[in-house]
Formats: structure tokens, sequence, C-alpha cells
């Protein structure tokens, strides 16, 4: 328990310095911020393009593992 | 499917995405920054043409010997094709609303992909439509050539004899116009090659699934008899 609050106060504790250095540095010129924000429009689509295909793998491995109990149920009848 | 060749299409599919919207594309009017759509509408098309091609290919072969294997690769393959053709009309028509003006133009390009997506649409209603496995598999194995015979003309060679909007077809240049110092290559061919292995995956997920399907009965029959 105590362990959990310790470990909460320290992430409360990261935004709060985030929020700080934000305010401190209103410059920031990263990457993300840069050009249009075209690289946010990249992400946005990096990240739906992992998820389908995370999705399909998932069912790839799905099918895979039917076909395996399928062919165990089988073969024992035959 | 290979699982190398799953991960030839993520990774090839990643850097068409990252490279098709960071790298340089030539400055045109009109089209502006949407000459990048070509990178993700135009595979869809040749992803639907070589997916119906093996489509063709194993229904040839179906006829040739026909085993229920040569049917489900023969069925699935014009699904997929049939999926990427729904997906390049959809993204073709958003692209159309920008640099001609409206979603439907009644464009000879747009009406001959429309009259071939509807030609294998009714490849489904005939598959549909037949109780016997052996008569269905023959009758839209046969279809099918039909189909892919209708679909050639309506898509690549009527659209380039009379006047169309669309590039490559009528009085337009193919895309050879925009990709002046062939940058535009090195995006567009892996983006073909990696949405047609998706598709292929697609295909051999769907396959399986019908195979297990077919068992499944199989053994429910062997139990009630």
């Amino acid at each position: 328990m105590e362990k959990l609050i310790k470990n909460i106060l320290r992430v409360a504790l990261l935004f709060v310095s985030a929020v700080a250095y934000g305010q401190a540095d209103p410059e920031m010129a990263d990457v993300m911020r840069s050009e249009g924000k075209i690289y946010v429009v990249v992400g946005i689509i990096l990240i739906v393009l992992t998820g389908l295909v995370v999705y399909l793998f998932m069912l790839d491995r799905k099918v895979k593992r039917l076909e395996t109990l399928l062919g165990e149920k089988n073969s024992p009848s035959k | 499917m290979k699982n190398w060749l799953k991960i030839v299409a993520v990774v090839l599919l990643f850097y068409v995405h990252i490279g098709g919207m960071l790298f340089d594309v030539p400055r045109l009017n009109i089209l502006n920054e949407t000459v990048r759509a070509l990178y993700f509408h135009v595979p869809m098309w040749f992803g639907m043409v070589l997916l119906f091609l093996l489509s063709v290919y194993y229904s040839i072969m179906y006829l040739r010997n026909p085993t229920q294997r040569l049917d489900y690769l023969a069925v699935e393959y014009a699904n997929a094709g049939l999926l990427f053709g729904i997906l390049g009309m959809l993204t073709g028509m958003l692209w159309a609303n920008y640099a001609w003006g409206s979603p439907w133009h009644g464009d000879p390009k747009q009406n001959g992909a429309a009259i071939a997506l509807l030609v294998y649409l009714a490849y489904f209603v005939l598959r549909g439509s037949v109780e016997n496995d052996e008569q269905r598999g023959r009758l839209s194995a046969v279809y099918n050539i039909f189909a892919f015979a209708a679909m050639v003309p309506l898509i690549f060679i009527i659209p380039r004899m009379t006047s169309s909007m669309h590039p490559g077809s009528g009085g337009n240049p193919g895309f050879n116009m925009y990709d002046l110092d062939n940058r535009m290559r090195l995006i567009f061919y892996p983006a073909v090659i990696a949405w047609f292995l998706i598709g292929v995956w697609i295909v051999s997920i769907r396959v399986k699934v019908r195979t297990l399907e077919e068992k499944i009965l199989e053994l429910e029959h062997g139990k009630t008899y």
C-alpha cells in the first residue's frame, strides 16, 4: 500500500514538473510541433496502422490455434 | 503465408505511411499536397487487379481439377479484391471532390470501375444462389473468368479511348506526369507490394477459417449419423 502511494506521488510529481517545464520554456520547438504539425498526423496514422496490424497478427494466431485444436480433436476419432 | 512475408508487408507499410506523408513531392497546381493520395489510392486498385488475377487463376485451376480448396482460394481472392476496389472507389471519390470538384463526375474511369465492381458483386450473388457445392464451384469459376475479362476493358481500355480526367486515361498521361525525378516511384511501388501482401495475408486467414468451418461441419455430421 505504501509502495502504491509512493508510486502515485512519483507520477504526480512527474506531471507537475512537466507542466512547470512547459511554462518556463514556451518556445519549445520539438519535432511534433514543427512544419504545420504534420508529424502529429503521421503519428496518428501510424497508431491506427499499428493497431490494425497487431489485430491482424492476433487474428492469425487465433485461427492457427483453432486449427491445432481441431486437429487434436479430429485425430483420435479417426 | 510465410511469416517473413507478413513482416515485409508490415515494414513496407510503415515505410510507405511515413515516407508518403513526409518525403518531397512535386509542387503542382490544383493537386497541391493531395498528390500524396497517389500513394494510398492507386495501390488499392493495383492490389485489387492483382488479387482478381490470382482469383481467376484459381478459378481456372478449379475447372481443371475441382477441389474444395481451389474454390475457397478463388472466392477469397475475389472477396479481398472487392474490398480493395471499394476502398479505392471511396478514396477516389474523396480525392475527386477536391481535384475535380465533385465526388462523382461520371468520368469514364469512375463509371468503368463502378461497373467492374458490380460485375464482381454479381459473382457473389451467383455463389449465394446455388445450393449444390460442385455446381456452385463450376458456375462461379466460369463466371469469374468472364468477370475478369470484363474488368480489364472497363478499367484499362475504355477510359483510354474516350476523354477522361483521370490520370493515365484518354488525353491524360499516367503518373509519369508527376514523378519528374522518380521520387514518387520509390514510395508508390513499395505501397503496391505492401498492400498486395496484406491482401494475400487476409485471404490466407479467411481460407483457413473456411476450411475449419468445413471440418467442424464434417465432425458434426459424423456424430449425428
